[in-house]
C-alpha cells in the first residue's frame, strides 16, 4: 500500500491547479488518495481548497511566517521531515516544484523522477527525455520514498466534492537565514486566464514580428476568452516577457485548442503543446513543421487571417 | 569574490536530431555530435563575466562521466576558464552522485559560487543544482535570468511560472542559468590552441569516495506517441468551420 503526500502550490492566497493534477496522478498510484501539505504563513483558505479536492484524505498545515515566500532551501527541511512514513512525495513539474523537489529528494538521500506523465505501477513510471523525443520508463527501488514532479499535462485536475479533514501540523525543522525573498514582478498575463489551466491559447511566434504586433493576438484572445502564450523565438526577440514561453524550457500545457500564429514549430516548442485537445497552426510558410504537429493548418497572412478569424468568432 | 566553480554536462547536440537505438537500450550516441549542455555554457559564460569585471579571481570547470568529457572541458578552457576538473565516470550518472561528487569538488576547493545550466538537454531532469545546494547546505537560486553580485551575497532574478522573482542569497551559493542570462561567446582559434595548456586534473568517483546512487533504474526507452495526421483548410471561413466542427466556438 501506497501512502502519498503531496506538496500544495499556492499563490495570492490560493490553491494552484496543478495541485489538482497531482491529486490526480496520486489517485492512479493508489486509489485511497492522499495527503496533501500546504506550507505558508496564512495557510488557511488555502488548506480549505484543498480538502475539497476528491482524493484528499488529509490536509496538513503548516503555518510559519518563513513560509511567506517559497524559497526552496526553507521549505524543504520542513517538507523532508514530514516526509517520514510516507512512500510517495510528489510536487507538480512547475517552477514551483522543479525548484523545490529536488532539494527535498536530496536531503531524503534519494533520486527524483521529474515530469512523471504517466503511471504503470505503484513504482513504475513514464517521463519524457530529450524535449520529449523519446519516453523513458523508470522504477523506483524498494524501500526507499519516490519523490517525484508531476507533469501536470498529463493529468486532469481532480475535482471539488471531498471533504478531507485539516490538521494543523507544528514544525521543528531547523530553517536557514540565508535566502530572502525580494520582490515577485508579474508576467504579462495581465486579467486574461492563466497560461497554464487557459481552456483555449492563443499563441505567437517570431512571425508576429514585433510587440506592437502582439496586440492582434491580444484582442483576439480577449475575444474568445483565451490566454496569449509565444514561442522562445517571440520571448527573445523581446516581444514579451519570459512567463509566456511555451515549451521544453518553458510552460508545458494542456489547453483544448491551441491556435499557433507565425510559429515555425521547433521540436522545443512542440514538446509544450503535444498534450493540446486540437493544434491549429497558422503560417504564411508551407514548409514550416508547425504543419506536421498541427490538426488543422492554414497557410496564409496571419494580419489578415487574425482580424477574420475575430470578426468570424466574435 | 575568489572562485567560481562551473558544471559542465557533455550531451548530444543541441542541433541534432536524436534516434533511438535499434534495441531501444536508450539513444544512439556513436558518431554523433556531441557538445556543453547549452544552458551550462550560458552558467560558464555568466561566470567569466563576473571574472572579467573584477569580481572573481578564478573560474574552473568541472565534469562528471567518460574520459570524452575531456573535449566539453577543454571548450570550457577555450572559452576562458582558468583550469578544469574531470570526475571519471563510465557508468550511468545519477543528479544524485553528480551533486555528490560536485559536493567533493566544493569541500576541496572551497568556492564562493558554482555556476551549471537549470537543466541538461538530454535527461531533462533539472536537479544537480538544487541537489548539491541541499547537501551543502547552502542557498540555491534556480533559473536564473539574472546575476549581481555584491559582496558576499548576491541578487538574482529568476524567471517563475508567475513573472520573474528576485532573491537574495548569501554567498557561497548555487545559481543554476536559464535560457535569458547571456549570450556565450564564440570560441576563437588562437584559444583553442591556448586551452590545450591549461591543466585539466582527472580523479575517479571511487577515489572521491562518492557512492553512485542506483535507486532510480531505467527499464525501456520508447517513441513518443505521434499524433494523427492532421488536415489543411484553405481559408478562414473553412478554418472556422472545422473548429465549430469538433465542438469550439458553438
Amino acid at each position: 500500500m501506497s501512502k502519498i503526500l503531496i506538496i500544495a502550490e499556492h499563490g495570492d492566497g490560493r490553491l494552484n491547479q496543478s495541485t489538482a493534477r497531482c491529486v490526480s496522478c496520486a489517485l492512479q498510484i493508489d486509489g485511497a488518495g492522499a495527503d496533501v501539505l500546504v506550507l505558508g504563513d496564512d495557510c488557511a483558505t488555502v488548506a480549505a481548497e484543498a480538502a475539497s479536492l476528491q482524493g484528499v484524505a488529509r490536509v496538513l498545515s503548516v503555518q510559519r511566517p518563513e513560509n511567506a515566500a517559497p524559497l526552496a532551501a526553507v521549505l524543504a527541511p520542513q517538507v523532508a521531515a514530514l516526509a517520514a512514513g510516507y512512500s510517495h512525495v510528489l510536487g507538480p513539474s512547475t517552477t514551483f516544484g522543479k525548484d523545490l523537489m529536488p532539494r527535498v529528494a536530496a536531503l531524503l538521500g534519494v533520486a527524483q523522477v521529474s515530469d512523471l506523465m504517466a503511471v504503470e505501477g505503484p513504482r513504475r513510471f513514464r517521463r519524457p527525455v530529450y524535449a520529449g523525443n523519446a519516453i523513458v520508463t523508470v522504477e523506483v527501488a524498494e524501500g526507499r520514498p519516490v519523490v517525484a514532479t508531476v507533469r501536470t499535462a498529463s493529468f486532469k485536475p481532480s475535482t471539488a466534492g471531498g471533504a478531507a479533514s485539516i490538521e494543523s501540523v507544528g514544525s521543528a525543522a531547523a530553517l536557514p537565514g540565508h535566502s530572502r525573498f525580494v520582490e515577485l514582478r508579474r508576467g504579462g498575463g495581465g486579467a486574461r486566464p492563466d497560461l497554464q489551466t487557459a481552456r483555449v491559447v492563443v499563441s505567437g511566434g517570431r512571425g508576429v514580428g514585433s510587440e506592437a504586433n502582439f496586440t492582434l493576438l491580444y484582442q483576439l484572445a480577449d475575444k474568445i476568452g483565451a490566454a496569449v502564450g509565444a514561442s522562445r523565438a517571440a520571448v527573445d526577440a523581446g516581444y514579451v516577457p519570459n512567463d509566456m514561453q511555451v515549451g521544453q524550457t518553458g510552460k508545458i500545457i494542456a489547453p483544448e485548442l491551441y491556435l499557433a500564429f507565425g510559429i515555425s514549430g521547433a521540436i522545443q516548442h512542440l514538446t509544450g503543446i503535444k498534450d493540446a485537445g486540437l493544434i491549429v497552426a497558422i503560417n504564411k510558410d508551407p514548409e514550416a513543421s508547425i504543419f506536421q504537429a498541427a490538426d488543422i493548418g492554414l497557410v496564409g497572412d496571419l494580419f489578415e487571417i487574425i482580424p477574420a478569424l475575430e470578426r468570424a468568432l466574435g | 569574490m575568489q572562485k567560481i566553480m562551473v558544471c559542465l554536462k557533455r550531451v548530444v547536440d543541441y542541433n541534432v536530431r536524436i534516434r533511438l537505438r535499434p534495441d531501444h537500450s536508450g539513444v544512439v550516441s556513436d558518431g554523433v555530435k556531441m557538445s556543453i549542455n547549452p544552458f551550462d555554457e550560458i552558467a560558464l559564460e555568466e561566470a567569466l563575466r563576473l571574472r572579467e569585471r573584477g569580481l572573481a579571481s578564478e573560474v574552473f570547470v568541472v565534469s562528471i562521466g567518460p574520459s570524452d568529457c575531456q573535449q566539453q572541458l577543454r571548450t570550457g578552457l577555450a572559452m576562458g576558464a582558468d583550469r578544469a576538473v574531470l570526475v571519471e565516470e563510465d557508468g550511468e550518472v545519477a543528479p544524485l552522485t553528480a551533486a555528490r561528487a560536485f559536493l567533493k569538488l566544493v569541500e576541496r576547493e572551497q568556492p564562493d559560487l558554482v555556476l551549471l545550466g537549470k537543466q541538461a538537454i538530454d535527461d531533462d531532469c533539472n536537479q544537480t543544482g538544487q541537489m548539491l545546494a541541499a547537501l551543502w547546505d547552502r542557498p540555491q537560486a534556480t533559473f536564473a535570468s539574472k546575476l549581481e553580485v555584491n559582496g558576499g551575497s548576491a541578487t538574482v532574478t529568476r524567471e517563475v511560472d508567475a513573472g520573474l522573482e528576485v532573491i537574495e542569497v548569501e554567498l557561497p551559493a548555487v545559481v543554476t542559468a536559464d535560457l535569458r542570462l547571456n549570450e556565450p561567446r564564440y570560441v576563437k582559434l588562437p584559444e583553442i590552441m591556448k586551452a590545450k595548456k591549461k591543466p585539466l586534473e582527472t580523479l575517479t568517483l571511487g577515489g572521491l569516495g562518492v557512492e553512485a546512487d542506483t535507486s532510480l533504474r531505467t527499464l525501456a526507452w520508447n517513441e513518443p506517441q505521434e499524433r494523427q495526421k492532421g488536415v489543411m483548410v484553405s481559408d478562414v471561413p473553412a478554418l472556422v468551420a472545422a473548429l465549430h466542427d469538433k465542438g469550439f466556438f458553438n
